[in-house]
């Protein structure tokens, strides 16, 4: 049972199915993902099955089911990314992390998503690290900026 | 009352009514893929559209109500041609591996793409390449096969009131699937395969026990004994073009034993051993104040519901084993000693109208230093897939009587098979236990038929004994909060699984017509009618089990071998 969840779902007495989306953002927000306690517990406040719960957070892509990573890259796959190459960067992540989109590394330290523009396409192709960006990339760039992060963990 | 015009004929309709309900009344073939009687219709499939004099687009009748002096086409051209490309469009993602499916010549996406006519292959997608799920020990779903008709789901949330499967993912994604994606054996599901039932393709399919059921039969060392339920003689005939209900238990025990099975036994003869334990314990939880009211404990699905939804009730759970898993128990001790067979050279076979009673069997409490009780359990269809291998005709079959010492059994175990009749068959046994004299009626008719929720009151002896019948387990719920909200006046409470009963099994041959059902149940109480031995107590076998071996009900022995325990069961609910 988780706190956090337990207080989003106590600020809302009386809260219906109608209320499923929002309480899955707010818990998502403050979780960084739905794992399977929370939908319990959010199933359990509004009398749904799990399993519905599941059926609708898997309708939108924005609910993620497993946790990020430490570092959490966004790559953008947007018009003037793809334009400028970011298919080959977007490979090169994949290759180097041995994960695909909206998944995350088995030692927790990365995460990937695919974001359909990041609004900086005069940078592009690019990608942003827990906000960080890293502009007019080609692959050849993508481990030493990896490296980057995974020597940051190693320091701690 | 109405008049529309189909197909240039009039025909009459209730105001308000569904178009298609009329259409079917009135004859007219309408294929559905979506359509469940009695459920709000989702118009999802769109197979059952027709034209409409006046509107410009086709209509699915399922989800348009009639109005006087409508005139509708059912098979106009453009609705013939509605239909075939919708079966197309489902064809383009499908396997396409129809001789080696479970539902061959019994698939309703193969008839209709038959009915329809269609011979090529007009539009072809990428597969939907996903794995098969066969985690659990009963069910088996290939979401390949799945046209995302969305049956199953409503049967499991509207119906059996479990809900452990949902669409789950967008457009080609689309898939159904448990909570999180995993096994059916960490869900919800409770494993009454009605799921199976409603799935008009083979993507939903019992985990199949014939070949080791096949090997066993092929080794000369092993001794395989085949026992079979109350509802099975009801049911099979009807894949035998015989009529529905008829009771056909001697032909089907002579189908067994060509088939090689060693012994045949009755699970009727068990659930008479039930009703001896379990009318046993109701009046010893009555007199010694044990927890009231006791439920009954046969169907497995029902317990793996109260095990993982209403864990606080399962005290209130008889402890008595079912009937399948007593036979078991007594087959690898009692008869084993009585015949001079080593135990573990039986292979114990259970025919069941039932897909949950494949995970009774797996229950490691079901078992007996470390033998299983049961070893392996057939479907209703998937015994008579044997049958058929065989190449036998229960038509063509004399009679043959099942073996000692448990072949013969009373009517009231048979009433197993219905909704309502484990409950008549232990009225009238505590009737007995109590007063020691039989009831002067002993048809109970408020525990019978197809209402899902049925109470009653019977007076035994000073006791007024009050009961209730759960017809179907998604009618358990509203019963289970009003004792757990203070509700004190039941003693003893029926649930059976399956609306109808064992008779509507999740087992049982791939049929929505609730006609037959019926049929079964009547099958079932003519039966009762028309015999002489009623009553669970005066089965002389019985008797002669507690004579020889077993001592007295809730005996040390009944104790150690006709009784189990439930736990709470962790599950994502």
């Amino acid at each position: 049972m988780s706190v956090a969840v337990d207080l989003i779902l106590d600020k809302r007495t009386g809260a219906g199915r109608d209320a499923l989306i929002p309480i899955l953002q707010e818990v998502q927000d403050a979780e960084g993902f739905l794992s399977k306690e929370s939908v319990a517990q959010i199933g359990k406040k509004l009398d749904l099955p799990s399993s519905k719960i599941f059926g609708v957070a898997t309708f939108y892509n924005q609910f993620r089911f497993k946790p990020l990573g430490k570092n959490h890259i966004q790559i953008c796959r947007g018009t003037a990314c793809h334009v400028k190459g970011s298919a080959s960067i977007m490979e090169r992540l994949e290759r180097e992390l041995g994960i695909g989109a909206d998944e995350t590394t088995g030692d927790g330290v990365f995460s990937l998503e695919v974001v359909a523009c990041i609004g900086a396409c005069g940078l592009a192709p690019v990608i942003s690290i827990n906000g960080e960006f890293y502009a007019n990339l080609e692959s050849e760039d993508v481990p030493k900026i990896l490296e980057e992060y995974r020597n940051k963990e190693d320091v701690k | 009352m109405i008049n529309i015009e189909v197909n240039g004929r009039e025909i009459e309709a209730e105001k308000g009514e569904m178009l298609l309900a009329v259409l079917r009344r009135a004859g007219v073939e309408i294929p559905t893929l979506c359509n469940i009687e009695g459920l709000t219709p989702t118009g999802a499939c769109r197979l059952c559209v027709v034209e409409i004099d006046g509107m410009n687009g086709l209509v699915p009748s399922c989800a348009y109500p009639v109005a006087g002096g409508m005139k509708v086409q059912t098979h106009s051209n453009r609705a013939v041609q509605a239909r075939k490309t919708i079966v197309e469009l489902l064809l383009a993602d499908h396997p396409d591996d129809c001789l080696y499916c479970v539902r061959n010549k019994n698939c309703e996406l193969q008839d209709l793409a038959e009915n329809l006519g269609v011979r090529q292959r007009r539009y072809k997608g990428a597969r939907n390449r996903k794995h098969q799920d066969v985690s659990s020990p009963a069910i088996e779903r290939d979401p390949e096969k799945c046209i995302l008709c969305g049956k199953c789901v409503r049967v499991c949330e509207e119906i059996q009131g479990v809900a452990a499967i949902d669409f789950s993912g967008r457009g080609s994604k689309t898939h159904i699937a448990t909570a999180f994606d995993e096994g059916m054996n960490v869900s919800s599901c409770i494993y009454c395969g009605q799921c199976i039932k409603v799935c008009p393709t083979g993507a939903l399919r019992e985990q199949s026990s014939v070949k080791r059921v096949m090997d066993a039969i092929n080794d000369p060392d092993v001794v395989v004994v085949a026992q079979h339920a109350p509802a099975i003689s009801v049911t099979i005939g009807e894949a035998f073009n015989m009529e529905a209900g008829a009771d056909v238990s001697g032909a089907l025990t002579t189908a067994l034993r060509r088939m090689k099975f060693d012994r045949v036994f009755d699970t009727s003869f068990s659930a008479d051993l039930t009703i001896m334990e379990e009318g046993s314990e109701l009046v010893s939880r009555i007199t010694n104040g044990g927890k009231l009211p006791m439920m009954t404990s046969c169907s497995p699905g029902w317990i793996k519901y109260v095990e993982q939804f209403f864990p606080d009730f399962i005290g209130n759970l008889s402890t008595c084993k079912s009937p399948q898993q007593m036979m078991g128990a007594v087959i690898k001790t009692y008869f084993a000693k009585r015949e001079g067979i080593d135990p573990s050279k039986i292979f114990s076979v259970a025919i069941m109208p039932c897909t949950a009673k494949k995970f009774e069997a797996a229950r490691p409490e079901m078992a007996n230093n470390g033998n299983p009780d049961i070893d392996a359990v057939l479907t209703t269809r998937e015994l008579i897939r044997m049958i058929e291998m065989r190449g036998i005709d229960l038509k063509d079959l004399d009679p043959d009587t099942a073996d000692t010492p448990f072949g013969e059994r009373s009517t009231a175990g048979k009433l197993f098979g219905a909704s309502g009749g484990v409950m008549e068959a232990a009225i009238r046994s505590a009737h007995y236990l109590v007063t020691g004299g039989e009831m002067d009626e002993l048809d109970v008719q408020n525990v019978r038929g197809m209402e899902g929720i049925k109470e009653t009151s019977v007076k035994i002896g000073d006791l007024e004994l009050k009961v209730a019948v759960v017809n179907g387990v998604g009618n358990a719920s509203k019963l289970l909060k009003e004792v757990r909200e203070g509700r004190k006046d039941l003693h003893f409470i029926e649930v059976m699984t399956c609306q109808g009963g064992c008779v509507n099994g999740g087992g049982q041959p791939i049929d929505t017509n609730l006609d037959n059902v019926r049929a079964r149940l009547k099958g079932l109480y003519k039966l009762d009618k028309d015999s002489a031995v009623r009553t669970s107590h005066s089965n002389e076998s019985i008797e002669r089990l507690y004579d020889e071996f077993l001592g007295e009900p809730l005996g040390e022995k009944s104790h150690h071998l006709l009784h189990t325990t439930y736990t709470e069961r962790d599950v994502v609910k």
